[in-house]
């Protein structure tokens, strides 16, 4: 490859330096110090990112080989970094909004302990350094070394105060699920790998390659692929370990359960798309789980009371959008969602970080309320994160979103009213949030009151970045019915080949006047709702059910946990304890026993030995003479 | 004299040795027994050894020397040496426990 890409090494490298720095040293590091280190180290990848995607703006674009990874009977996997449009992309977005996250999280974990908070920085660069793995990798087992590293980081950060036990089994649930995902994913590598021979995209993703496939293989390989993404994505059935992720950091939700981790379900598909778009079940299946989820987890949104679980099943939901916009081909909108949704929601909980800042731990909105007097830019800044992810025109969200919608539309009238009611449902819970926290009376303590205030500006400034990331980052992507080029659209067509909508402009311009009518009626429905919220205590049946998950967990509980416990205590009764402690003992004794008998033999009686040696001798003789 | 003789006398020695090491009581027998042994089996070495320099195959070789039976004499200085070592424990046991019945002597079991 040209010397262009000599450097990009050094984007993994440098979060990776930062991680045996601040992990290595922190019990001698101060907290400014490690603080500094890990920002720094993301900001010089960030750098970086930029003088690649630069690059790769000017059409070059690549494959850097470094060494062979495995070599064994065949099968040559080399350790590659892609460097191409979509990886780039992706580069930016996660080292510009992990810088900003990363600068956010010296001031909120301020109140760690210092070798607290340098593990805590340790993890989160080791986090960004296998997510940048996962992008860059130029093969899918690069990529899965990236998968399962973010899954081990997320782990890690949830479970980050480990003291306590709820949050410890929130990190085993989460690593738990990734694990029944990733399992799904290895098993389409090997299919991969038995049909093709080959893991690097280079090889894979070819016509000429996919033409040897059977259609059965290609529906079998993107399934268990799918089944890989809907783990790490947090999509129906593997969902609920996302909401419960939000135990760790707030930061950490906001870097790896919003912006990054979660979208490498998307990211895999929309590298794989030549392959899924010719699995035609699969794609119908992926639209179905993401339309489903996004819609399930919006109605759950709708009933939580503590902030970051709001967010988590809005980024659930989302999430569901961006596997809609997937499944119905539409790989440049979802990888705009992608983005756009970086942008706001991790704003939205840096947001909600701030205002749990402030209110010294206490999540539950039904305490909150008038937090604007207080803490204006976090409400300001919380409001565009709203107005964008609720798609308001002019805010980001509106374009990424709008062109999802017209996607659907195109695919099947039945599933864009779906997705329509569900972004409707968006803006109801985000501004329900919104409105119940950030208007009205306060209704905490007094001791909460009086200590109220606005965050300081290793806070606010990321949030205010981000707030304008938030509104502009929408025109990258105009589509042309409003006299857009849809930049990112052509940006990434080498990597994925544009499709074009059969609708008309009139269609699409109905189609998005409709949609922010509604949206509009939404936000205006939620304001009188909850313009003079009180903490009610009345549920009908529906509203309890929604709180309480669609019961879900329980489901789970009850279909997969318990008979999983049951069968094992079954096992650890008979299996266990019978059969194999009875063969182990049971040799044990059986040795014991015939020892004790061969032990009378040794009488002390010279003689009686000497009889023995006798008649030992002679029965050698008889063999010798008379046997051979 | 046929070789068929020596083995027949060498195994009759050995019998008599074994059937007195295992019918005795008396460690000197017993003791007298495995000498006995041990010298019917010296006998038998020395009739081979006989027998296979009157072999025409070793007579045919020229750097046969015939002295095999040097051998016998080896082992005459070893049961020599093994008898000394043997009677000075027997008489260190009788004074220990003034007595040489093997019967009495089992106080390697335990």
């Amino acid at each position: 490859m040209s010397n262009t890409f000599n450097l990009v090494w050094l984007i993994p490298a440098l979060p990776l330096l930062g991680f045996l720095v601040n992990g290595l040293g922190r019990k001698s590091l101060g907290k400014s110090a490690s603080g500094f280190i890990g920002s720094a180290v993301v900001l010089g990848s960030f750098i970086f990112s930029i003088m690649t995607f630069m690059e790769v703006r000017q059409g070059h674009t690549g494959v850097v080989h470094f060494f062979d990874f495995l070599n064994v009977s065949g099968l040559k996997v080399a350790f590659s970094f892609q460097i191409d449009q979509l990886s780039s992309l992706f580069l930016l977005i996660i080292t510009g909004v992990g810088f900003l996250i990363h600068v956010y999280s010296t001031a909120y974990m301020h109140d760690e302990e210092g070798k607290d908070f340098a593990k805590y920085f340790a993890y989160l660069n080791l986090f960004v350094f296998s997510m940048l793995l996962l992008v860059m990798g130029g093969n899918y087992l690069i990529l899965f070394v990236g998968w399962e590293g973010v899954g081990l980081c997320s782990y890690l950060l949830i479970g980050y105060w480990y003291e306590n036990n709820n949050y410890t089994d929130a990190a085993k649930k989460a690593f738990v699920m990734n694990r029944i995902g990733d399992l799904g994913f290895l098993l389409a590598l090997f299919w991969l790998i038995g049909k093709t021979g080959s893991m690097e995209y280079g090889q894979v993703l070819q016509t000429a390659t996919l033409s040897k496939l059977t259609a059965f293989d290609i529906t079998g390989i993107t399934l268990l692929m799918f089944v890989g993404a809907t783990g790490k994505s947090a999509q129906i059935p593997l969902f609920t370990w996302l909401p419960d992720a939000m135990a760790g950091p707030t930061p950490v939700s906001a870097l790896i359960h919003a912006a990054t981790m979660v979208t490498a379900g998307i990211y895999l598909i929309a590298r794989s798309n030549i392959l899924f778009s010719s699995a035609i079940i699969t794609q119908q299946v992926i639209t179905i789980v993401g339309l489903a989820t996004a819609f399930l987890a919006a109605s759950i949104a709708l009933k939580q009371n503590d902030i970051k679980k709001v967010l988590a099943y809005s980024t659930v939901s989302q999430l569901g959008f961006m596997f809609l916009a997937l499944g119905t081909g539409n790989y440049v909108a979802a990888v705009f969602h992608v983005m756009t949704h970086a942008f706001f929601k991790a704003l939205m909980f840096l947001g909600s970080g701030s205002v749990i800042h402030a209110m010294g731990g206490e999540q539950d909105i039904r305490n909150m309320g008038g937090l604007h007097k207080h803490m204006k830019i976090t409400s300001i800044t919380f409001l565009i994160g709203c107005l964008a992810i609720s798609g308001i025109p002019g805010f980001s969200g509106f374009f990424s979103k709008d062109e999802i919608l017209a996607g659907a539309f195109g695919y099947n009238t039945i599933v864009y009213s779906v997705a329509l009611f569900t972004a409707l449902m968006t803006a109801f819970y985000m501004f329900r949030l919104y409105i119940v926290t950030f208007t009205g009376k306060f209704r905490g303590t007094h001791d909460q009151e009086h200590h109220l205030h606005e965050s300081p500006k290793a806070m606010t400034i990321p949030l205010i970045i981000l707030a304008i990331l938030s509104i502009i980052g929408g025109y990258i992507g105009i589509p042309e019915v409003l006299g857009g080029h849809h930049q990112l659209a052509a940006y990434l067509s080498p990597v994925i080949p544009q499709i074009h909508h059969h609708l008309s402009h009139e269609t699409e311009l109905i189609l998005m006047g409709l949609s922010t009518l509604l949206v509009v009626c939404s936000i205006t429905f939620a304001w009188i709702r909850f313009r003079n919220f009180k903490i009610n205590h009345n549920h009908n049946s529906l509203a309890s059910f929604l709180e309480n998950k669609w019961y879900i967990d329980e489901l789970y509980q009850f279909a997969v946990v318990k008979p999983i416990q049951k069968a094992s205590s079954l096992f650890q009764l008979f299996l266990e304890n019978r059969i194999i402690d009875g063969s182990v003992n049971g040799v044990g004794k059986l040795v014991n026993y015939g020892s004790r008998q061969l032990r009378l033999l040794q009488s002390g009686q010279v003689g009686a030995y000497v009889l023995l040696m006798v008649i030992g001798m002679l029965i050698l003789f008889v063999i010798q003479f008379f046997v051979s | 004299m046929d070789i068929k003789a020596y083995i027949a006398l060498s195994l009759v020695l050995f019998t008599i040795g074994i059937v007195g090491v295992l019918v005795r009581r008396n460690a000197i027998i017993i003791f007298l027994c495995v000498e006995l042994m041990l010298n019917a089996v010296n006998l038998l070495l020395v009739a081979f050894s006989k027998m296979h320099a009157l072999s025409p195959a070793a007579k045919a070789s020229a750097n046969f020397a015939g002295d095999a039976q040097i051998f016998v004499f080896f082992i005459m200085v070893v049961a020599a040496a093994e008898v000394s070592v043997g009677l000075a424990i027997i008489v260190m046991m009788f004074r220990n426990v003034h007595t040489v019945d093997i019967n009495f002597l089992n106080r390697l079991k335990n």
